[in-house]
Formats: C-alpha cells, sequence, structure tokens
C-alpha cells in the first residue's frame, strides 16, 4: 500500500478529484496549507504597508491506495496538476505500513 | 416636547450604539488572529463600563450646570433629575432622552483609541484608563462644546457631531498612548497583516450604517437638518471612500478593500463636525479631503516612528481636524446658521489647538502613571504568544468543533 502526498494548486483540486475517482480511488483528504518552493512569493500592501510574503497558498492531497493502483494515481495527478508554469507542487509516495478502518477494525486491503 | 424628535432620538442612539462593535470588528480584522478577542474585548468593555461612569458621572459633569465655561457640576449626579420631562435642557425630547444620546459617544470615543493600542497593551490598564479618561478628558470636552462651555460660548467655534469632543479627542489620547507603550515587537521587521478583512469590512458598514445616527441625530430633532446631516455624511462617505481606493490606485497600483473601508471612515470622521453646517458640495469637498490627506497621513507613523497601529490619528486625528477646520470655511449660513469665514477658520483652528493639547497632554500624563503603577504593557511572553490567550483566557478561532 502506498499514501501519496501531493502539494498542489488550490485551484486544480476539483479536477483532481474527478480524475481519482475516474481512476477507482475510493477518497481522499484535503486541506488548505501555505508552503514556499521555487515559486517567489508575492507583495501584500495594507494601507500604504508593504509585505513581501514568501508563503503561497497551496492545497496538500492525501490518498491511501493500493500498490496496482498507486502508478495510475500518480500519472493522474501530474498530468492534472500541470500548467506548465512553476508552482505546480510536487508529489511524494511513501510505503504504507497498516491502514486501519475505525468502524470496522478492518486491516490492510480491506481497509482501502 | 416632539414625539417625532424622541422617536428619532431613540432611534438615533442605537444606531451610536451599534457603532461600537462595528468598531469593533474593524479593528477585530485587522489585528493578527492571535489578537482579535483582546482587540474585540477593549471595544466591548467599553459599552459597559463607559455606561455605569456616564449615569454616575460622566453626564453630569458634561451636561448640568457650568462651572467656568470647563466642566459641568454634580446636580444630576446619578441621574438624580433627569426625567421623563425636559425641565432641565427644554429640547423637544425627554431629558432621558439626551442623556442616553449623549452616552453612546462617550461611549464610542474611548473605543475609538483601541485601535493605536491594539496587540500590546494590558486590558487592566486600558479598563481603568478609559474610566479615568472618560471623567476627565470626555466629560470636560463635551461641556466645553455642547454643554455651554468656552468653546462654544468664548471662542465661537462649532462641532456638530464630535470633531472635536470625539474624533480629534480620540486622537490626541491615541498619540499619547503609543508614545508611552511604545511599538509591538518586530513592528517595521516582521509581517502584520490583518487577519481577516470581511470582518473588518463587515464592521466598516455597521459604523456607515450608525453614522446616520450619529450625524443625523446630531440635529436633536427629526427635521430639514437632520436631513441635511445624513445626506452629507452619506456623500462624505462615499467620496472618501472613491478618492482613497483612487490614491491607492495611483500610488500603488491596486485598490483594496481595506482602502475603501478605511476611506470611508475618514470622510465619515470629516464630515462629523461639519454634517449640520454645510451644504452637499461641502460635503463633496470635504470627502475628497480626507480621502487624499487621511491616506497620505497614513506615512506620519513611519516618518516619526511610533506604532499607531491601525492608524487612529490617519484617520480620526487628521480626519477629525480637516472637518473641524473645513467646516469654518465650507458652512453654509442657510444651513445651519453658520457663515464660513476667515474669521470662522480662525475659531475652528483655535478650538482645534486647545481640544489636541487638553486630550494630548491629559492622556500623556495618565498613561505615564498607569505605567509607572500598574504596568500598561503586557509581557514580551504574552506578547509573543498572543492577548487572547494570555489576557482573557480564550482564542478567537478554534480548530475543531
Amino acid at each position: 500500500m502506498k499514501m501519496i502526498v501531493a502539494y498542489i494548486n488550490p485551484f486544480k483540486l476539483e479536477e483532481i478529484r474527478d480524475a481519482l475517482k475516474e481512476a477507482g480511488v475510493s477518497g481522499l483528504s484535503a486541506g488548505n496549507i501555505q508552503g514556499f518552493g521555487r515559486q517567489a512569493g508575492h507583495t501584500e500592501t495594507y494601507r500604504g504597508a508593504e509585505y513581501e510574503v514568501d508563503f503561497v497558498p497551496k492545497v496538500r492531497i492525501e490518498v491511501l491506495v493500493d500498490d496496482t493502483l498507486a502508478p495510475t494515481v500518480i500519472s493522474s495527478i501530474e498530468e492534472t496538476a500541470r500548467t506548465g508554469s512553476i508552482g505546480d507542487g510536487k508529489i511524494a509516495v511513501l510505503p504504507v505500513e497498516d491502514v486501519i478502518r475505525i468502524r470496522t477494525g478492518e486491516r490492510g486491503q480491506d481497509a482501502l | 416636547m416632539d414625539t417625532g424628535d424622541t422617536a428619532w432620538l431613540l432611534t438615533s442612539s442605537a444606531l451610536v450604539l451599534f457603532m461600537t462593535p462595528g468598531l469593533a470588528l474593524f479593528y477585530g480584522g485587522m489585528v493578527r488572529s492571535k489578537n482579535v478577542l483582546a482587540m474585540l474585548m477593549k471595544n466591548y468593555i467599553s459599552m459597559g463600563i463607559i455606561t455605569v461612569v456616564w449615569v454616575f458621572v460622566g453626564y453630569t459633569l458634561a451636561f448640568s450646570g457650568d462651572t467656568g465655561g470647563f466642566i459641568g457640576d454634580f446636580g444630576l449626579f446619578a441621574l438624580d433629575g433627569v426625567g421623563l420631562d425636559n425641565a432641565v435642557h427644554g429640547y423637544t425630547v425627554p431629558d432621558n432622552v439626551f442623556m442616553v444620546f449623549q452616552m453612546m459617544f462617550a461611549i464610542i470615543t474611548p473605543a475609538l483609541i483601541a485601535g493605536a493600542i491594539a496587540e500590546r497593551m494590558k486590558f487592566s490598564a486600558w479598563a481603568i484608563f478609559i474610566v479615568v479618561w472618560s471623567i476627565v478628558v470626555y466629560s470636560p470636552m463635551a461641556h466645553w462644546v455642547w454643554g455651554g462651555g468656552f468653546v462654544a460660548s468664548d471662542i465661537e467655534a462649532v462641532d456638530f457631531a464630535g470633531g472635536l469632543v470625539v474624533h480629534i479627542n480620540a486622537g490626541a489620547a491615541a498619540l499619547a498612548l503609543v508614545l508611552v507603550l511604545g511599538p509591538r515587537l518586530g513592528w517595521r521587521h516582521t509581517v502584520m497583516r490583518p487577519h481577516s478583512l470581511p470582518l473588518t469590512l463587515l464592521g466598516a458598514g455597521m459604523l456607515w450604517f450608525g453614522w446616520f445616527g450619529f450625524n443625523a441625530g446630531s440635529a436633536l430633532a427629526a427635521n430639514g437638518a437632520a436631513a441635511n446631516a445624513f445626506v452629507t455624511t452619506q456623500i462624505a462617505a462615499a467620496v472618501a471612500a472613491s478618492a482613497w481606493a483612487g490614491m491607492e490606485q495611483w500610488r500603488a497600483g491596486a485598490p483594496t478593500t481595506l482602502g475603501v473601508a478605511s476611506g470611508a471612515v475618514a470622510g465619515l470622521v470629516a464630515i462629523t463636525p461639519a454634517a449640520g453646517f454645510v451644504n452637499p458640495m461641502g460635503a463633496v469637498i470635504i470627502g475628497l479631503a480626507a480621502g487624499v490627506i487621511c491616506f497620505l497621513s497614513l506615512q506620519i507613523k513611519f516618518r516619526f516612528n511610533f506604532d499607531d497601529s491601525l492608524d487612529v490619528i490617519a484617520v480620526h486625528l487628521v480626519g477629525g481636524i480637516l472637518g473641524a477646520l473645513l467646516l469654518g470655511i465650507l458652512a453654509d449660513e442657510a444651513i445651519g446658521g453658520v457663515a464660513g469665514s476667515a474669521e470662522q477658520f480662525g475659531r475652528q483652528a483655535l478650538s482645534v489647538v486647545v481640544a489636541f493639547a487638553y486630550s494630548f497632554v491629559l492622556s500623556y500624563a495618565l498613561a505615564r502613571i498607569l505605567d509607572a503603577t500598574i504596568g500598561i504593557r503586557v509581557t514580551e511572553d504574552q506578547e509573543r504568544r498572543g492577548l487572547d490567550l494570555t489576557l482573557h483566557d480564550e482564542q478567537g478561532y478554534v480548530l475543531a468543533e
């Protein structure tokens, strides 16, 4: 089993959810985050005071998948999230030791 | 007595009270999220304790009798004698209506100061400050201008709804407190962004709405003078909001919501002393002056290096001065019985100097005394952790549920 963590542009979330549903993923988690990478920050102005803001708003999604589904999910996120501009984000793939469905107590593959 | 006037003044009293929560949100949105409740609290507590101060001593010192043109007396102590008729003041409304209308002004004025001391003043010191300040600074000044004191009778300056008594008074006190308090940790080095501009915009809308009671209510009647104040209030707020946004577009390349909100408030401040004396075109000029000059005044704190956190000086002190002075030139005799002239301008200028000097000196002395005794500033640790948790044991925004 794999945990796929992707840092994406917020405006890509809906599209990625649709693509992953299509690919057979049964669920994902998403959250608003702020981060910095190669994408430069921006300037914000409040009552004439300018602030250099390095942190850029992004969305982090986490998907738990079966090993066999992982390559499809990764390429699906990769293709959907890409605009070709700096700031498209990153995908990380982590091995997962176990997964537990809390309601039923199912373990491993059955809990996905 | 007149039932129409009474109904309008009761309505106006509620409108003016509504400005204080509006101001709380206006300010609350501009601070960092760790200090939002402490900011709201410094405004809301004014509705609590200043009401009590006003009932016992504030009202009588402002509006009962006259002691040397400077202050009232204790003739209406604890509202004894403030009845259902108009025996004391002879207005067309009951004395208790006039008292409660004026109470709302006494509440919001110290609350205006809170924007300058944001994110670093102790709550205990604030609570004591506003009680003493209301008695020794606000009540006398209300007496000078509206209670038959020397500004009205000797200087012959006019102040329709509180350019001197409310805005210059609060602005001067804000400057005094800021000088004693010092800047927030990290000011000019770290990012101090407003944490919720929607709150600020909501608060600005509440202020704008309530200001119709503030200015049109100050006619103390439901008549053409009240309507003129209503019209000039709307015009000045609208012109200043637009002008401020225009200045931002020109100087920084983008108009902002905070700019529109700030401009509206600046316009409302500037028209306050003039609302019952100028005509609609006078209001256009005052609104334009407020939008442009208050915007430029934002730089004063950087030039002189004092941390007026939410720009009380640029908006309320500068806006109040603009309105009080311009009214001396723009007053239309047909509207409020005062004609704009060099002489009237001189009277207005003198009243501005007197109001500023009195408020600044007493506020500074009071702040120094409080600082030397109980201390007025939170500890560095409290300031870093935020005032919501360290002073009030609560949080504005919780993670779940």
